[in-house]
């Protein structure tokens, strides 16, 4: 009879922690144009190699190189640029302010503004995406005036939400931003609800589903690929590998040994894992999948590899848990600098203008807040009525919420 | 008609009348349901209308959000009220909190189907009755008709209603008016005057309550199963019980409430879910914030036990006719009223 050791439990542990750098090998990255561009009606059996490599346009130089150097207009590139620009300044600054009190709470995107910026660019006027809580990027590309951000921010009393969500939750419906829950995952599912909705409907609009490496981990997200399978939904399914979910590892979410783009393979969907760092990778392959679903071919998933550079959010002290110099040896860099140096190569930039953009985004975000902040911020207590605190629970008020509304004195 | 006929017809109705409405779930396509409630649905209206599902709760009630921020209207069932839990956190977090933490940029108009309560052998996992888990739920309406007029009225209003709608379908009920008394055959509803429903349109207004029974001696408040209980409970006791039907479980029907219990000054609160915290324990409640001065007796409570739904002691859970009499007489105790000699 075989003799056994006693079994042990495996905890996955990160490469890196404060005191010792993180060793990057786990990301298993492929040089920049050397991975292969399928067709666009591609069987997703056929993704599986696309899964467990990493989709790269940019090479270190800046060049654009191989098949998935998609010819993109430099005007697009530029203003993909100023909005990852806009996006970080924007963050800083109202990172500032909730250290000021103005705002409970702020959560940054700092290090992954290509890809919702790349993305919002290559979907149409009408399609929704269904964020996850780091995508302000995708209203700030679009041009949603930044005061009417802040004023959510702030919950003064030009929030359009009245001060009923978390600094963040944003909802647009007419930017295609749905309402952010705050509870992971749900969304994810919704998206395929919203796309079968098209479907059902004959229409043309896609929809684009966004959750983070953490949460792949809740039933809604399998969830959302299974019904995204079976009815081939003309959704985009993003996951955002930042790596970190607060303090847990992403090889805590089911990353170790395996990409998060995987798991789309076995449940019969294309899948294709990116560098989510490369605004011209980024921007080539959500035109691919989403013209894949707006030409009822189906459903993509894509892993988009980048890097949480900043805390979780504001409650969050990053040096606990993980070295503090990390993202400086991140191996897929900063989105803005990697785009810079591509539109400089091809004389479409330069240090001055980038200087100069920096410096205007600048003016315009502090003048932003300084009229968001001239409606109040939760430190001034200038709210919306507290009387509407009782409205919107349903369409029309019932009596019981009549009576407790009166009950407050409001 | 059946409850299963008028639900049907209900349904059938609303796919005619109205093209964003869309019907999915487990069994309910080709099949047309386990309790037949969606047959024919799709061979009508096709597979893009009526649908099946995979056996994911979350997902069923997780899509159909999505298809209501679309601008669909879905109608979902969730095969048994036992199986919703896996959807909770898109019922609660999600459905019912959309139109409030949007400020009405987007609504949740779903009507989520779930067939609940016993009497059927189903034991725990198939004869549960949840409805104090949505009553509990900001933003949910809960419905629960007890016959297929009210079924079908009930329906068509809650899948026009822009509010999420939790409808719970008493599955004793679905083929003739159950009464408790478990021994003896049921009668069919082609033989009750409330299985007599039109086949057009019409609704019953959503937070609108039934006097089921008109009386003067006590007020009942009963929905789903126990309204049939309750009124040969009455007739059993020859106590003139006046037999509120909530219909509308929440937002519930206060006023018709509180004129009955005026009126009697004396109040049964009766449900097929456990006892404790269960929606009996808000009706009990209300009754005593606003009809206080006005009761003769202390409200009485009947309900399931606090155990999981049994199976061989089915029976002994269930709230029967007799354990509701005895509810009668106590709450009748020095009224000078002389109930009939009935004991369980």
């Amino acid at each position: 009879m075989t003799q056994h050791t006693p079994l042990r439990l495996h905890v996955p542990e990160p490469s890196g922690r404060p005191g010792h750098a993180t060793d990057f090998s786990y990301l298993r990255l492929a040089p920049a144009g050397a991975v292969r561009k399928p067709p666009l009606d591609t069987p997703a059996i056929d993704t599986t190699d696309l899964a467990y490599t990493l989709i790269r346009v940019l090479d270190d130089e800046g060049n654009a190189i191989g098949p998935w150097a998609d010819p993109i207009p430099p005007e697009l590139l530029r203003k993909g640029l100023q909005a990852m620009i806009k996006t970080r300044i924007y963050d800083a600054r109202m990172m500032i302010a909730q250290r000021q009190k103005k705002m409970s709470f702020y959560m940054l995107s700092l290090g992954e503004e290509a890809i919702g910026t790349a993305q919002i660019l290559a979907l149409a006027k009408g399609d929704m995406c269904f964020p996850s809580y780091r995508q302000q990027n995708l209203l700030i590309a679009q041009g949603v005036p930044l005061v009417e951000m802040m004023c959510q921010l702030l919950s003064n009393d030009q929030d359009r939400l009245k001060g009923r969500q978390l600094p963040v939750m944003y909802s647009s419906r007419e930017a295609g931003f749905f309402s952010i829950s705050g509870n992971l995952a749900t969304q994810f599912v919704q998206a395929v609800g919203w796309a079968m909705a098209s479907a059902i409907k004959g229409d043309t609009k896609i929809a684009s589903a966004w959750i983070g490496d953490g949460a792949t981990a809740a039933a809604d997200f399998q969830t959302a690929l299974t019904f995204a399978h079976v009815y081939q939904a003309p959704v985009i399914l993003n996951v955002i590998n930042n790596q970190w979910a607060i303090s847990t590892f992403q090889a805590l979410a089911g990353g170790e040994a395996t990409t998060f783009a995987a798991r789309g393979i076995g449940s019969g969907i294309a899948s294709l894992r990116v560098d989510g760092n490369d605004f011209l990778a980024v921007h080539a392959v959500s035109r691919w999948a989403a013209e894949r679903a707006r030409s009822n071919l189906g459903p993509t998933l894509i892993e988009w590899v980048t890097y949480r550079a900043g805390p979780h959010s504001t409650s969050d002290d990053p040096s606990k848990y993980r070295p503090a110099d990390d993202w400086a040896r991140f191996p897929l860099g900063d989105p803005i600098e990697r785009l810079k140096q591509h539109l400089i190569s091809i004389g479409a930039w330069s240090e001055d203008e980038h200087h100069r953009t920096q410096k205007e985004i600048e003016r315009e975000v502090i003048a932003a807040q300084k009229q968001a902040e001239s409606h109040g911020t939760l430190a001034t207590g200038q709210t919306s009525s507290v009387a509407t605190m009782f409205e919107d629970v349903y369409k029309d008020m019932p009596w019981h919420l009549r009576r407790q509304r009166q009950q407050l004195g409001v | 008609m059946t409850m299963i006929q008028a639900l049907r017809s209900a349904m059938d109705i609303m796919l005619e009348r109205d093209d964003n409405v869309v019907i999915f779930g487990q069994d309910v396509g080709y099949f047309g349901g386990v309790f037949r409630v969606t047959e024919g649905l799709q061979a009508k209206y096709g597979k893009t209308r009526v649908f099946d599902a995979p056996i994911s709760e979350g997902g069923i009630v997780g899509a159909a959000v999505g298809m209501g921020a679309y601008g669909l209207r879905p109608v979902v069932e969730i095969q048994f009220a036992d199986y919703f839990y896996p959807a909770t956190d898109q019922i609660v977090s999600e459905a019912a909190r959309l139109r409030y933490r949007s400020a009405g940029e987007f609504i949740a108009p779903l009507t989520i189907r779930m067939p609940s309560g016993g009497g059927i052998y189903g034991g725990q996992t198939h004869s549960q009755s949840p409805e104090a888990l949505f009553t509990h739920v900001s933003g949910l309406r809960t419905v629960m008709p007890s016959n297929p007029y009210d079924a079908k009225g009930l329906l068509i209003a809650s899948i026009e209603c822009d509010d999420p709608v939790i409808f719970l379908e008493p599955k004793r009920l679905y083929n003739g008016p159950f009464d408790g008394h478990h021994d003896q055959p049921v009668t069919p509803w082609s033989k009750h005057r409330l299985g007599n429903v039109p086949d057009g349109y019409y609704t019953v207004p959503l937070e609108s309550a039934s006097i089921f029974r008109p009386g003067s001696d006590l007020t009942v408040l009963a929905y789903g199963t126990m309204v049939f209980v309750s009124e040969v409970a009455a007739r059993e006791s020859g106590i003139d019980a006046e037999i509120i039907d909530l219909r509308s479980l929440w937002p519930v029907d206060i006023d018709t409430i509180v004129t009955s219990v005026k009126k009697t000054g004396r109040c049964v609160v009766l449900h097929e879910a456990t006892l404790t915290s269960g929606f009996g324990a808000e009706l009990t409640a209300l009754v005593q914030e606003h009809c206080f001065y006005h009761l003769e007796a202390p409200i009485e409570r009947v309900a399931g036990w606090d155990t999981p739904y049994p199976h061989a002691h089915e029976w002994a859970y269930f709230p029967s006719p007799q354990r509701v009499a005895r509810a009668y007489r106590k709450v009748m105790e020095g009224s000078g009223i002389q109930a009939g000699s009935e004991e369980a």
